[in-house]
């Protein structure tokens, strides 16, 4: 937005006029600056709808085939943008669609607010057509919710529910409001809201801890970061890589702070976790000062906490208070925004480069090339590997690609493989895992970041729980770039059975439809690939594409994922094969 | 970190908020502690709430818990403390036949041994109270029951720190930013 039009729109906003509880919704949008929001009508939320229309050329609103593509479609657009995403739906069916996206972004912290109409109030309780409990069932996965009964507390929740998504750790908000409410009339005049006085959204950063941290970092031999999304979320990748470089100390990613450093960085040492690297997995448990960043110790990250790092000093920097001695005890707990405290950390370390410590990382990935990488990039055998795909990607975009992934194998080689050059880069749902999520996310993260090539990487399995959006792409034009890996299987689920019950495919097979048909139905051009020597052409025809493509690779059916750490084993114990 | 299994009162100072009480079941409900008694009321400062729980747990898991209370964005500060830390009652009415208490004297004895207060009387019965320690309000419903108790209920614990809790200065720094 201009100076001059955020100038008018305060202007318009700042007077005190009689208005309905509608209206008054799309003016709080507008006041936060909401120019796109993903949703779907229905009977209760149709009063929002119908000011939507009047308001139209402001708020462009997406009409997603399903309420959880419209969830999904917020966070992919919350993610690569930083702001806050809007989904908005009806009540019960239409609210309880969005619960899986919700629920995902409270998992990964992502910024959404989410509307739903509700039944009029007085049927509030009685089973009412298309009524549900929203804000009962929405309760354990939203950072906040309410219930709005009354049109003139519109302006003052909805106010707060910006507030309280975006700052400090964010998340999701649902605001469930009665169709009375949107009827009803008040005398609308927006504030920003600045403060909860129950809410500490960022808590200080104590100076005592900072030093604390910077002498256990300057006294190590052995140190170790591990970063998450809280970096990405802070805005702290250049204090971050600063931190590194000065320090000198290789640092590894979970799968939600991937993209924050580029790949191609001497001391980016990988991925950690159940699929992640050898070497920063395998030296967790040699490090001498572990230093997590952002990161929350999930257990796809640490395995066995029995055995995780309990040689190593444990410093954490975090910025939710209820993380830290949640999984793994800090030694020195560094509460605050992580680009403060690394800001605050960085003229407190020595400069070192700990190039001996650094070879034993660069041992370790030369075996995981040898006995992994080198079979995954540059296959001998006939049949195509997801690697080689991702590989190919890289090459075609430069390694400048946002690439949203689904859940799956495929997830974990575009997480392995990806060339991140860019922050934001890495779309993907981390925590809840949730299959279908890649389709929606891409359509919400190329909205919001249109410059971006955004390259969707989807296994066939989660590409059909949300296939209809395929819809949303065409009315949309959105020229996002959606590749499925289809190798007929639920993969990682098969991969499983194939490994820890003794090869009994119970239900993971799964027998495709055309997708390229299936796309052209849409109006989305795309091809398939079954031979390795057309898959350079085909990403190529892909990228250059100026509008929406589909590509379908027909990968090896049964490859697995390595190295893998198995379920509850130690982070030690990884395999590669 | 000591592992043993003890009763903690857990006390949480929130905005008076419809959907919160929901908010604080579900901490409990997702990791499997069973309350063993709740009782909320307005706190000493208006307009702020008090929930009082009392939960068998390690100190581990108490901690934990109130990183999660303090995460909710209506809850203004949580802490949990043990029975030594902590002053605490609970209130227990009965409800008899009238006839027993003028022609049992037993009753009489029992009821003013044990401290008890006589809430009503009236044809039909009369209503008894106690105040105090859970094994206080045991021991009275025990000698009573050979009588017969129409009714009996019994209260949450409701309880206070011996040590000062700083919610009210908390609160004043926010009010002053």
């Amino acid at each position: 937005m201009d100076t001059e039009t955020a100038n008018k729109t305060q202007e318009v906003l700042s007077k005190t006029e009689r208005i309905t509880g509608s209206e008054a919704i799309i003016k709080c949008l507008i006041a936060e600056d909401v120019d796109i929001l993903y949703g779907y009508p229905g009977g209760a939320i149709m009063p929002v709808y119908d000011e939507l229309y009047k308001f139209r050329n402001e708020i462009h609103h997406v009409l997603t085939r399903h309420e959880q593509g419209a969830a999904h479609a917020a966070q992919g657009f919350a993610r690569i943008s930083g702001r806050v995403g809007v989904a908005m739906a009806t009540s019960g069916p239409g609210a309880t669609n969005l619960i899986t996206g919700i629920a995902d972004a409270q998992i990964d912290s992502t910024p959404l607010v989410c509307i739903t109409g509700q039944v009029p109030s007085h049927l509030l309780g009685t089973d009412a057509f298309q009524e549900t409990d929203i804000i009962g069932i929405s309760t354990p996965v939203t950072k906040w919710n309410h219930q709005v009964t009354k049109a003139s507390e519109i302006p003052e929740v909805l106010a707060k529910a910006f507030y309280i998504a975006k700052s400090g750790r964010p998340g999701p908000v649902l605001i469930d409001i009665t169709k009375d409410a949107q009827f009803g009339e008040l005398d609308f005049k927006y504030e920003k809201c600045t403060g909860v006085r129950s809410y500490i959204p960022t808590p200080k950063t104590n100076l005592e801890s900072v030093k604390a941290a910077a002498e256990l970092i300057n006294a190590a031999k052995k140190p170790m970061i591990v970063w998450g999304q809280g970096v990405i979320l802070g805005e702290a990748e250049a204090e971050l890589k600063a931190v590194i470089e000065k320090a000198g100390i290789p640092a590894a990613w979970t799968i939600m702070g991937a993209s924050a450093i580029p790949t191609s960085h001497p001391l980016n040492i990988g991925m950690v976790g159940m699929h992640g690297n050898y070497a920063p997995n395998k030296l967790t448990n040699e490090c001498d000062v572990l230093i997590a960043i952002g990161m929350r110790f999930d257990d796809r990250v640490t395995g066995s906490l029995n055995t995780y790092a309990k040689q190593a000093k444990v410093i954490h920097f975090e910025i939710d208070p209820a993380e830290v001695n949640k999984n793994v005890h800090a030694d020195v707990a560094v509460l605050g925004n992580s680009k403060d405290s690394l800001t605050e950390l960085l003229p407190l370390l020595n400069e070192n480069s700990h190039e001996a410590w650094h070879q034993e990382f660069k041992d370790l990935y030369a075996i995981e090339f040898e006995k992994v990488i080198k079979d995954d990039l540059h296959p001998t055998k006939e049949g195509l590997t997801m690697g080689e795909v991702l590989k190919e990607i890289n090459v075609q975009s430069e390694g400048n690609a946002a690439i949203v992934s689904d859940v799956g194998q495929h997830q974990m080689i575009a997480c392995r493989y990806s060339e991140f050059n860019k922050t934001k880069s890495n779309i993907t749902s981390g925590g809840l895992g949730t299959m279908g999520f890649a389709l929606p996310a891409a359509i919400g993260a190329k909205m919001a970041a249109p410059e971006r090539e955004v390259v969707a990487i989807i296994g066939d399995g989660g590409y059909q729980m949300n296939i209809q959006e395929l819809g949303t792409i065409f009315q949309q034009k959105v020229p996002v770039k959606i590749v499925v890996l289809n190798n007929e299987f639920l993969g990682m689920v098969r991969q499983w059975q194939q490994l820890f019950f003794d090869k009994r495919y119970a239900s993971t097979e799964m027998t495709n439809p055309d997708f390229v048909t299936i796309a052209k139905g849409y109006h989305i051009d795309g091809k398939r690939v079954t031979k390795r020597e057309e898959l350079a052409d085909a990403i190529k025809e892909m990228i250059a594409s100026k509008e929406s493509y589909f590509l379908e690779v027909c990968v090896e059916k049964e490859d697995n994922v390595f190295p893998m750490i198995p379920s509850g084993a130690s982070v030690s114990d990884i395999r590669l094969s | 970190m000591n592992e043993e299994i003890k009763s903690f009162t857990i006390s949480i100072y929130t905005e008076n908020n419809i959907g919160l009480l929901n908010r604080i079941s579900a901490i409990f409900q997702r990791r499997h502690i069973n309350i063993e008694s709740l009782t909320t009321s307005q706190s000493e400062i208006e307009g702020v709430n008090r929930f009082v729980i009392v939960v068998n747990i390690t100190e581990a898991q108490a901690q934990k818990i109130i990183g999660q209370f303090q995460k909710q964005i209506e809850v203004i500060r949580a802490y949990y403390h043990t029975e030594e830390e902590t002053i605490f009652q609970e209130s227990g009415m009965f409800k008899i036949k009238s006839d027993l208490l003028f022609n049992e004297p037993q009753i009489q004895n029992i009821i003013k041994e044990s401290n008890a207060r006589i809430v009503t009387v009236n044809k039909e019965f009369f209503v008894l109270e106690k105040s105090g320690r859970r094994n206080e309000i045991e021991s009275l419903r025990r000698d009573l029951n050979i009588f017969g108790i129409m009714q009996f209920v019994r209260s949450g614990r409701i309880s206070v720190t011996k040590e000062e809790m700083k919610i009210t200065e908390m609160l004043s720094a926010f009010n002053n930013q």
